[in-house]
């Protein structure tokens, strides 16, 4: 029954995940970035919740819905000030640029906020610790069964912005060949500035729930950093379904970890992390790539 | 930077026999090297115990930016885990040391199995590209810090101190220490310098400007990537084995932390990214900037952040990258040059 729960909890842990991944995930397959100040952008989103529902005495669902904008306009400024220079520079420079852009981040909110943790499970009353029991002394946390919830609608949402909408249809386009898209009238700048505002929406959100159901602090940008990308490429980089998979693997992996040992829950999941990634580089057809594609001709 | 260049100069000047390795400046460079390393050496005969305590410290910066400069500036692999090989270097002097052996044997011995775990996990790692690669290492130095902290002898984070140094008087130590960064960075730079002078340079930075090409001129790319990593891994736990011998305590956090590659990039960067002597300056550059600026704290890190946000996207090439292409200046006698003639000039 420990080990029942411990997988329940890990796979709602995993939405959280999904959560914080989908936004690495989007920028890599469209523009090819790895976006290394992901993390401390989330975080950055997460204390400007914190100062409008503390200072501001504003509802947390109320602060999110301004600072959502205001992470899209992040996006643009990003895209046009940091990436798109980035990029012009080879595949070396927006790795660093980013990694020195997360500095300044990390550095620059604990220069404002200090070193204590904050969190935000303190202005949404029960909401933080309510829960629901679903079988024999089963029980699944409200909070985590709507961030798993939001995850999926999340993953879902950008995959119909991708297949469905004309802006989707030019950011795939613009990812398969941002030269080429010029010639059939799509401007890629313009479309590359929407998918970061797009990415850097899903931060906010990703922000918005790692607030409500833990604590931050200035310098919680790189492990979130980490985790992002760990779900990301056990989920198979670029797919958005793969990112929730990956977020519930490692969920879970690092659920299971704390069950066997008091340091086990990060080490579960970097473990599963590395060993993800050694069957899946072992070969020309790895065994996750082989399941893949099982899974996708089952579906023809 | 290729013997053979592609462009019709080149190859007109091939045939007049005119390409240089040596200059004037880089002949007066390496002579005034060679005395001046030898007066350093003998540094802890004149020099206070302050300075010698400075330059050890400056020994070992110029260490790691020097190796994480071969990896990503000529070779292209971009890593964000350097930590953990600097880490695992302390790690397993303390444990070397408390199985016996001499503290200053050990620092060598203990690096060079940490060269050897490098080279093991070189397989799956370097399969890896860019920042997949960059994360992924970041995450190997991650889960090596945990395990680590498992050990009884660490003790979590509360960490152990190399007690076998007591067995040297300070003034002892603190030589031995300066000593050992000086051999350690002088036969790593020596090392690149052989290394990357010649054909595995040469084919290091064909694979990094285009692996598929590098290829198909038959340049073995898996082994001369594997090569460059493990000398930098090499680097890396060096000079986290002589940070150990000169601090003595062994935090895991300290040596574990993601601020050591973040140093490396600021010197790298500064200095001028793929350039021999630019991560020379640039070490140099950090340790001024840190001796004046570092008790600012925060805002010191701040401004690195900064500095190595411009620096990447505005002067990729560095402070050197600049001084080297106004002046036609090159210390290190690395690269090829196509002397014309008809110009005077010389073309790197």
């Amino acid at each position: 029954m420990i080990w029942l729960n411990q997988i329940l909890q890990g796979t709602l842990l995993g939405g959280y995940y999904a959560l914080i991944a989908c936004g690495l995930s989007f920028m890599y397959s469209v523009m090819r970035i790895i976006n290394l100040a992901h993390g401390s952008l989330a975080v950055a989103a997460a204390y400007a919740l914190f100062v409008l529902s503390d200072t501001y005495e504003l509802n947390p669902f109320v602060a999110l819905v301004i600072v959502l904008p205001v992470m899209a306009l992040v996006g643009v400024a990003l895209q046009r000030l940091v990436l798109e220079r980035a990029k012009r520079g080879g595949t070396l420079v927006p790795v660093l640029a980013t990694f020195g852009l997360a500095i300044v981040l990390d550095n620059a909110l604990f220069q404002l906020f200090g070193a204590d943790t904050r969190s935000l499970a303190p202005y949404i009353d029960e909401l933080s610790y309510a829960s629901w029991q679903i079988g024999d002394g089963l029980f699944v946390g409200e909070l985590a069964v709507m961030t798993f919830a939001t995850a999926v609608v999340m993953l879902g949402g950008l995959q119909l912005i991708l297949s469905r909408t004309q802006v989707g249809r030019a950011i795939r386009a613009t990812s398969e060949d941002p030269d080429t898209v010029g010639l059939i009238g799509i401007d890629g700048r313009r479309i590359n500035a929407i998918a970061a505002a797009i990415a850097m929406v899903t931060v906010g959100i990703a922000g918005f729930f790692l607030a409500l159901r833990a604590t931050f602090d200035p310098y919680a940008g790189a492990p979130q950093l980490i985790f992002a990308f760990e779900a990301a490429v056990i989920g198979g980089a670029g797919s958005l379904w793969g990112t929730l998979v990956g977020g519930i693997v490692l969920g879970v992996a690092q659920s299971i970890g704390a069950q066997i040992s008091s340091q086990g829950f990060l080490i579960g999941g970097h473990a599963v992390f590395l060993a993800v990634l050694l069957v899946r580089l072992s070969g020309p057809l790895g065994t996750l790539t082989a399941i893949r594609l099982v899974f996708r001709r089952s579906r023809k | 930077m290729t013997p053979t260049g592609a462009s019709p100069i080149a190859v007109s000047a091939l045939d007049a026999r005119s390409i240089t390795r040596w200059t004037l400046a880089s002949r007066i460079a390496v002579a005034v090297a060679l005395p001046l390393v030898v007066a350093i050496a003998f540094g802890p005969a004149y020099l206070s115990a302050n300075v010698i305590d400075k330059l050890t410290t400056l020994f070992i910066y110029i260490l790691l930016a020097v190796t994480w400069n071969a990896l990503a500036g000529y070779g292209g692999l971009i890593s964000i885990g350097q930590q953990g090989f600097f880490g695992l270097g302390a790690y397993a002097t303390v444990r070397l040391a408390d199985a016996g052996l001499t503290p200053y044997p050990a620092l060598f011995v203990g690096a060079g199995l940490i060269a050897l775990f490098a080279y093991l996990i070189s397989f799956p790692m370097l399969r890896l590209r860019n920042g997949e690669l960059g994360i992924g290492l970041w995450v190997l130095a991650e889960l090596m810090h945990l395990i680590v902290n498992l050990d009884s002898l660490v003790q979590g984070e509360t960490g152990t101190s190399l007690i076998a140094l007591n067995a040297f008087s300070i003034e002892a130590r603190r030589a031995y220490t300066y000593w050992a960064a000086l051999g350690a960075v002088a036969g790593l730079i020596i090392l690149l310098f052989i290394l990357l002078r010649g054909p595995v340079g040469t084919a290091i930075q064909a694979i990094r400007d285009n692996e598929e090409a590098a290829a198909s001129v038959g340049v073995r790319v898996k082994s001369t990537r594997r090569l460059i990593f493990v000398v930098a891994s090499l680097g890396a736990a060096l000079a986290g084995a002589l940070w150990l011998a000169s601090a003595t305590t062994f935090q895991p956090k300290a040596y574990f932390g993601v601020q050591w590659t973040a140093y490396m990039i600021f010197m790298v960067l500064v200095g001028g990214l793929g350039t021999f002597e630019g991560a020379i300056v640039g070490a140099v550059i950090f340790f001024l900037i840190e001796a004046w600026f570092g008790a600012f704290g925060v805002w010191y890190l701040i401004g690195l952040g900064t500095t190595a946000l411009v620096f990447a996207l505005f002067v990729p090439k560095g402070l050197w990258g600049l001084i080297s292409s106004k002046f036609d200046l090159q210390l290190l006698p690395l690269g090829y040059r196509v002397a014309l003639p008809s110009l005077g000039r010389s073309n790197r």
